[in-house]
């Protein structure tokens, strides 16, 4: 067989936990884009539950409470499971596993720098703006996230997340040119040849991250353009880039 | 539930565990752990910690470590519940896998490898699976699984014993068994399909 260097092999021995460190990273960026070995990966984790459950041992008689007084002093995460992603890591000695990792390593920059500036502008974030920091990092840790990234026409990159479980993306951009007051860039959903506006950038250009507007729903794309102040319906202008989202 | 009670309640969590009914309960447990809930968090811990206590001694081969691992995992539970996502399977799956990382994870960490590998072969054959499915008075569909275990032809069975009881890397497999890597990881795959596939029929 000449069959094992393709990547699918490999979902046997990462449902094991037999691959080292780097190949399951590897392998989990993999798991990012590849439906299939998803799949399966749900069907086989339930074999090694299967073995994982078959035998059971009595713990000493005192570990229910030492469990119980630490989880006391214990912190949960919240859902916003950054701390615990890159904690856990860490622990690990390694690694960036990108269901959420090349997503979370190039959204880190964005993530990052996109809460400071909230904090410089607004000592105290509104509710609202927390809520906007929610729901971006829900997307960019989705188990199922997706990362493209594509250099626009004029300068700059554009990265997108998207979760189709979700069904939300994320925009990423950096070294964007600044724009002028009367002008302003906005966000597209494209799907089947038509665009959704999904919502506008800051003028100042540089770096940005947020929540695209409304669902993805079967949207393949993502589109930038630059528009007049406050925005268009449709797209006045040629994109500067299409960035595309896997199904 | 009072936290002192401990040791007398493990009584019953001996007798439910043959149940697979409880798994929407665990499931249940383990949202209202991941708000807060430690009572909850201590049904929860009832209910699976003789499981991964089980599964950790398996692993670890040594009963103070296995005793770390638990604590660990368990504490890991509380601390990382709101990841859990009932729609992507049971917290039964979800605590299990989290504890064989764990415990695979101690033994990488504390054996060298060499000795540990041939160590395992060695173990693994001198044990009958035939024993160990007698052994398993748990839940029907783990007697499923063993029954399944046991008819697997032994190239693929050995893989994924070595791996999953003994925490070898599938490097460190093919190095014990000496076989090419790629070899060993496609038996891993075809191996536990070959699983899945028996317990779907045997279920
Ligand atoms: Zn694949």
């Amino acid at each position: 067989m000449n069959l094992t260097d393709d990547p699918h092999f490999d979902v046997g021995a990462y449902v094991l936990h037999a691959l080292p460190a780097d190949e399951e990273a590897a392998f989990e960026n993999h798991l990012a884009s590849c439906i299939p070995c998803r799949r399966e990966v749900e069907r086989l984790s339930k074999v090694t539950v299967g073995l994982g459950a078959a035998e059971t041992s009595a713990p000493s008689a005192d570990l229910r409470r030492r469990v119980l007084d630490q989880i006391a002093t214990v912190r949960q995460v919240q859902s916003d499971a950054f701390a615990s992603r890159r904690r856990r890591r860490g622990q690990r000695g390694v690694k960036l596993a990108l269901a959420a990792s090349v997503a979370a390593a190039v959204a880190l920059g964005g993530v990052a720098w996109w809460q400071s500036s909230e904090a410089e502008t607004a000592r105290e974030q509104s509710a609202q703006d927390r809520a906007e920091y929610r729901q971006l990092a829900d997307v960019l840790t989705a188990p199922d996230a997706t990362i493209s990234t594509h250099e626009l026409a004029r300068g700059g990159t554009a990265s997108v997340v998207a979760s189709r479980a979700q069904g939300r993306s994320a925009f990423i951009g950096s070294g964007l040119p600044p724009l002028t007051d009367d002008r302003v860039y906005q966000l597209w959903y494209a799907e089947s040849g038509r665009y959704r506006p999904a919502g506008l950038l800051s003028t100042a250009g540089g770096r940005e991250a947020r929540v695209l507007d409304g669902p993805l729903g079967g949207a393949t794309g993502v589109c930038v353009t630059v528009e007049p102040a406050g925005g268009s319906r449709q797209p006045t202008t040629h994109p500067l880039g299409v960035i595309s989202v896997p199904a | 539930m009072d936290r002192g009670t401990g040791s007398q309640r493990r009584g019953d969590t001996q007798g439910r565990r043959g149940e697979s009914a409880d798994d929407p309960e665990l499931d249940q447990l383990l949202v209202h752990a991941a708000d807060g809930d430690e009572e909850a968090f201590a049904g929860l811990y009832e209910a699976l910690v003789h499981t991964v206590m089980g599964l950790a001694c398996r692993v670890v081969q040594d009963k103070a470590q296995a005793e770390e691992v638990t604590q660990d995992v368990m504490v890991e539970v509380w601390r990382t519940a709101k990841q859990f996502q009932p729609a992507r399977g049971a917290a039964r799956n979800w605590v299990l896998t989290l504890a064989h990382r764990r415990a695979v994870d101690r033994v990488r960490s504390v054996t060298a490898g060499r000795a540990r590998e041939l160590r395992a072969a060695v173990r693994e054959q001198e044990r009958s699976f035939d024993t160990v499915a007698e052994e398993v008075e748990v839940r029907e569909e783990q007697r499923v699984v063993f029954r399944c275990l046991t008819q697997l032809a032994r190239e693929l069975r050995l893989p994924l014993v070595l791996a999953y009881y003994e925490g070898l890397t599938y490097a460190e497999v093919a190095e014990a068994l000496s076989t090419p890597p790629g070899t060993i990881k496609s038996r891993m795959r075809q191996g536990l399909k070959r699983l899945y596939d028996c317990m779907e029929a045997g279920s």
